[in-house]
C-alpha cells in the first residue's frame, strides 16, 4: 500500500506505530539519539547515538494478504562504529557520537551506510547471511582439525540454511583530513564520490580511495582573529554530480560548481535575505545561523533550518526565500534564557516528504511541526509516551503564546526545553516518519482508514 | 544598532554568561567548539556595544549637565579674579574644613596636609578655568556629579559608580595623586581621603590583575591596540593544529581574568562597594571593556 504521493494534497492523520528505547526517565547520555536517517528504498532506517553505536531497523515485508496490517521496523542491525579516542599531539579528546548517517544507493544484496563523527569518517557493510557451509572434509563442524589418515571417503561441502545473521563490517576508513569538527556528509549522485564539511573546509573523497582527499572548500582566514563565519552544514545536489551548497553562521548558503574550478571558494550562487533590522537584538547572530540544509527530491528547491524558521529557497533566486515558515515564534521574546541555558545553540534539522509537498521539522517540548507547502497550512504534533496506543491518532497541539491560554492550549513557560526533537525522517515513499526524543525512536505512520 | 529593552544592567550580566560560556567551552568533551564559541564572541560584542553607548551616553548626559551648571553658576558669580587668586594660594579652608565640604578644587589642589603637587593633575583644559573660578561656590553647594568631567582628565582617575539603573549622578568619585599617591576620594559630596598605606595597597591590587592579564593576552592576542596601557605582547602565531590545541592556554589564568571581568562588573553596579573594591573593579572594567574587542576577537583564535 504506497500512497503513491507521498503525502500532501488531502489532510494527512497521523497515527502512533512504534516506539524504540527505554523508557526510563533517566537518560543515559551515551542513548542520545544524534542522527536518523531512511535508506534509499525506505525499508531500513538507521540512528545513530551519542555513545557511537549505530542502530539499524528493518521494515518487515508487508503481509499482502492483510492490507490493514502495518508494517514495523524491527531491529535489524547494532554496532559499534566509532570509539572515544584521545589526540596525544592535541591533548584532544574525540567524541564517539555519530554526527551523520548517510546510506549508499544499494548495488548488490549488501547495504552500505557512511557513519562520521568529528574526525573520522566510516563506511560500513551491512550483509547478511543465512546459510552457511557444512560438510567440510578436513574439518569438524565445530572447527577442530580432523586426523587425515582417519578420513576413508570424500564428500563436497554444502550450503545449509542457518538463522539470518546481519553482520556489520567497516570496510573503509577516512580518518586524518579534518581539523575541525565534522558536521556534515553528503554521497554524491554519481555514487563514487562524497563530501566532508567541518567548520571550515570541505572535502571530496573517493569511496574507494582513503588515504587522501581533495579539498575543496576552505574559509579559513589567514588570521583566525578574522574569522567571522563558519560552515554548518553541506550537501550535494541529488542530480547533478557536479553541484553542492553549503551553509553558514551567518545565514547565507552558497551554491558551487565543481567544474569551474578545483577550489570552489568563490560560489556559483550566493542565497541570502537581508536582515530585518527591527528584529535585532543580542543574538541575532545566534538565531540567524543555519543548522541544517536540505534539497528537495527534485532538486529545484532547497530548505534550510534557523534557529526560529523554515525557508523554502528556489535555487533560482538568491535573494530571498520563496516561502518562510515559522516553527516557534513564540520564543523570540525568551532568546536571553534560551541563550542561558544553551538552548539556543541547539541544532535542528528538517527533511521532505517524498513528493516535496510537506516538510517537517522538530521544537522542544517533544513537539514537531508538519509544514504543508501546498495547502499553506501547518500542524504542531507531539512525540509522547502518553499517546502510544496502537493506531492511535495525534493530535494537533497549540502553544499559547500570551494573553488567556485556551483549552488544550500549553504555555510557553510550560513547555520543557530539555524534550527536544533535533532529528527527524521521511520515509522516502510513504507516509512513514520516524522521529527522534532525546534517546526514543517514535515511528508515526499515516491512518489507513 | 541594536534594538533591545534589555538595559545595560542586561548588557552587563550577558558579557559575565558569555565569559563563563567561553570558560567552560575548555573542559568541554571533545574540544572547544568553534562555531559556538564564534556565536558567543558576537553576543559579546554586541552586549558591550550596548554597554558603552550607555557609558557614553551618561557621561555626555553628565556633561551636558554640568555644562549648563557651570553657565547657571558663572551668571550669579562673585569677583572671578578674587576666585582665582585663591585657588592660586592653594587655600585649603573649604577643603579642609571639619565639615569636609566637597571641592573639585579641593580635590586637585592641596588638601590639608596633601602635597602641592596635586595641582599638576589639574587639567590644562577649558574647563579649569571655570572650575577654578567655582571653587568657592562649589564648596558650599557640593555638586557630585560636577566634578566628573574634569576628574576624568587627571589619571588614573577612575570613575565612579556606573550604574545607569540608579540615578545619573555620581555618588563617588576617585582622584589618585600620582607623587604622593594618595586617593581622595568624593563620596555624595563629601570629600575623603585615604592613607597612603591602603592605597598602595589598592594600587598594587589593582596592577597584579593587570599583570596577569597582559600574561592572557600574550597567550591569546595579536593586536592589543585597543588596550594602550600594556606594552606590546609577543604576537600569537596560530596554526591549524593550535586551534584545537588547549596546552598554551592556561586554565589559572582564565578562572583569574574570569573572576577580574565578574568584579569588575559587580563593581560598577554595587553602589556600596567598598573604595578598595570599586578601585579594582572600577580599574579592571575599565580595562576589561577596553580590551574587551581584543579578547572577543581572541576567542576565535580557540
Amino acid at each position: 500500500m504506497v500512497s503513491g504521493a507521498g503525502g500532501g494534497g488531502n489532510d494527512v492523520q497521523w497515527c502512533f506505530s512504534q516506539v524504540k528505547g527505554a523508557i526510563d526517565d533517566d537518560v543515559a547520555e551515551a542513548d542520545i539519539i544524534s542522527t536518523v536517517e531512511f535508506n534509499h528504498s525506505g525499508e531500513l532506517l538507521a540512528t545513530g547515538d551519542k555513545g557511537g553505536r549505530v542502530v539499524i531497523f528493518q521494515q518487515e515485508t508487508e503481509n499482502k494478504s492483510q492490507p490493514q496490517c502495518r508494517s514495523e521496523y524491527n531491529v535489524y542491525s547494532t554496532f559499534q562504529s566509532h570509539e572515544p579516542e584521545f589526540d596525544y599531539l592535541k591533548s584532544l579528546e574525540i567524541e564517539e557520537k555519530i554526527n551523520k548517517i548517510r546510506w549508499l544507493p544499494q548495488k548488490n544484496a549488501a547495504q552500505f551506510l557512511l557513519s562520521t563523527n568529528d574526525k573520522t569518517i566510516k563506511l560500513w557493510k551491512i550483509s547478511e547471511r543465512d546459510k552457511r557451509p557444512e560438510g567440510y572434509n578436513l574439518k569438524e563442524e565445530d572447527g577442530r582439525y580432523r586426523d587425515a589418515t582417519t578420513i576413508t571417503t570424500l564428500r563436497v561441502p554444502v550450503f545449509r540454511p542457518m538463522d539470518l545473521m546481519v553482520e556489520a563490517s567497516p570496510r573503509r576508513v577516512f580518518a586524518n583530513a579534518h581539523t575541525y569538527h565534522i558536521n556534515s556528509i553528503s554521497v554524491n549522485s554519481d555514487n563514487e564520490t562524497y563530501l566532508s564539511a567541518d567548520d571550515l573546509r570541505i572535502n571530496l573523497w573517493h569511496l574507494e580511495i582513503t588515504d587522501r582527499s581533495f579539498n575543496i572548500v576552505d574559509i579559513k582566514p589567514a588570521n583566525m582573529e578574522e574569522l567571522t563565519e563558519v560552515i554548518t552544514a553541506a550537501e550535494f545536489h541529488p542530480h547533478q554530480c557536479n553541484t553542492f551548497v553549503y551553509s553558514s553562521s551567518k545565514g547565507t548558503i552558497r551554491l558551487c560548481d565543481m567544474r569551474a574550478s578545483a577550489l570552489c571558494d568563490k560560489h556559483s550562487k550566493l542565497f541570502e535575505e537581508p536582515e530585518d533590522p527591527s528584529n535585532r537584538s543580542f543574538f541575532s547572530e545566534i538565531i540567524s545561523s543555519i543548522s541544517d540544509v536540505k534539497f528537495s527530491h527534485n532538486g529545484r528547491y532547497m530548505m534550510t533550518r534557523d534557529y526560529l524558521s523554515v525557508k523554502i529557497w528556489d535555487l533560482n533566486m538568491e535573494n530571498r526565500p520563496v516561502e518562510t515558515y515559522q516553527v516557534h515564534e513564540y520564543l523570540r521574546s525568551k532568546l536571553c534564557s534560551l541563550y542561558e541555558n544553551d538552548c539556543i545553540f541547539d541544532k535542528f534539522e528538517c527533511c521532505w516528504n517524498g513528493n516535496d509537498s510537506v516538510v517537517m521539522t522538530g521544537s522542544y517540548n517533544n513537539f514537531f511541526r508538519m509544514l504543508d507547502r501546498t495547502q499553506r497550512r501547518d500542524v504542531t504534533l507531539e512525540a509522547s509516551r502518553e499517546s502510544c496506543k496502537p493506531r492511535q491518532v495525534l493530535k494537533p497541539r497549540r502553544v499559547c503564546a500570551g494573553g488567556k491560554r485556551k483549552k488544550d492550549e500549553i504555555s510557553v513557560d510550560s513547555l520543557d526545553f530539555n524534550k527536544k526533537i533535533l532529528h527527524t525522517a521521511w520515509h522516502p515513499q510513504e507516509n512513514i516518519i520516524a522521529v527522534a526524543t532525546t534517546n526514543n525512536l517514535y515511528i508515526f505512520q499515516e491512518k489507513v482508514n | 544598532m541594536i534594538n533591545t529593552m534589555e538595559c545595560a544592567v542586561d548588557a552587563q550580566s550577558l558579557i559575565s554568561i558569555s565569559l563563563r560560556k567561553i570558560h567552560n567551552s575548555r573542559t568541554q568533551r571533545g574540544g572547544i567548539k568553534l562555531h559556538k564559541n564564534l556565536l558567543v564572541s558576537y553576543v559579546l560584542r554586541n552586549a558591550r556595544q550596548v554597554y558603552m553607548n550607555e557609558k557614553y551616553a551618561e557621561i555626555y548626559r553628565m556633561q551636558q549637565y554640568e555644562e549648563v551648571m557651570t553657565v547657571c553658576n558663572e551668571i550669579q558669580e562673585l569677583n572671578p579674579l578674587d576666585l582665582v587668586e585663591d585657588c592660586e594660594e592653594q587655600t585649603a579652608d573649604c577643603c579642609g574644613s571639619a565639615n569636609e565640604s566637597a571641592s573639585l578644587c579641593g580635590a586637585l589642589l592641596p588638601v590639608s596636609h596633601q602635597a602641592p603637587s596635586v595641582q599638576h593633575l589639574q587639567p590644562s583644559s577649558a574647563c579649569s578655568v571655570p572650575l577654578a573660578l567655582q571653587s568657592e561656590e562649589v564648596c558650599k553647594a557640593p555638586e557630585p556629579s560636577f566634578y566628573r568631567s574634569c576628574c576624568a582628565e587627571a589619571y588614573p582617575v577612575s570613575n565612579c559608580d556606573f550604574s545607569p539603573v540608579n540615578s545619573m549622578h555620581c555618588n563617588k568619585t576617585t582622584v589618585l595623586d600620582l607623587d604622593t599617591h594618595v586617593v581622595t576620594t568624593v563620596e555624595n559630596g563629601y570629600l575623603h581621603q585615604d592613607c597612603c598605606a591602603s592605597l598602595q595597597q589598592c594600587c598594587q591590587g589593582a596592577q597584579s590583575p593587570a599583570k596577569k592579564r597582559k600574561l592572557d593576552f600574550g597567550y591569546y592576542v595579536s593586536e592589543i591596540e585597543e588596550v594602550p596601557d600594556f606594552t606590546p605582547c609577543k604576537r600569537a602565531k596560530f596554526e591549524d593544529s593550535s586551534y584545537a590545541s588547549t596546552e598554551p592556554l592556561d586554565t589559572s589564568n582564565i578562572s583569574n581574568l574570569i573572576s577580574i571581568f565578574g568584579s569588575g562588573f559587580s563593581g560598577l553596579v554595587s553602589r556600596q562597594a567598598d573604595l578598595e573594591q570599586a578601585l579594582n573593579g572600577q580599574f579592571c572594567s575599565k580595562q576589561a571593556l577596553a580590551s574587551l574587542g581584543a579578547w572577543t576577537r581572541a576567542i576565535v583564535a580557540f
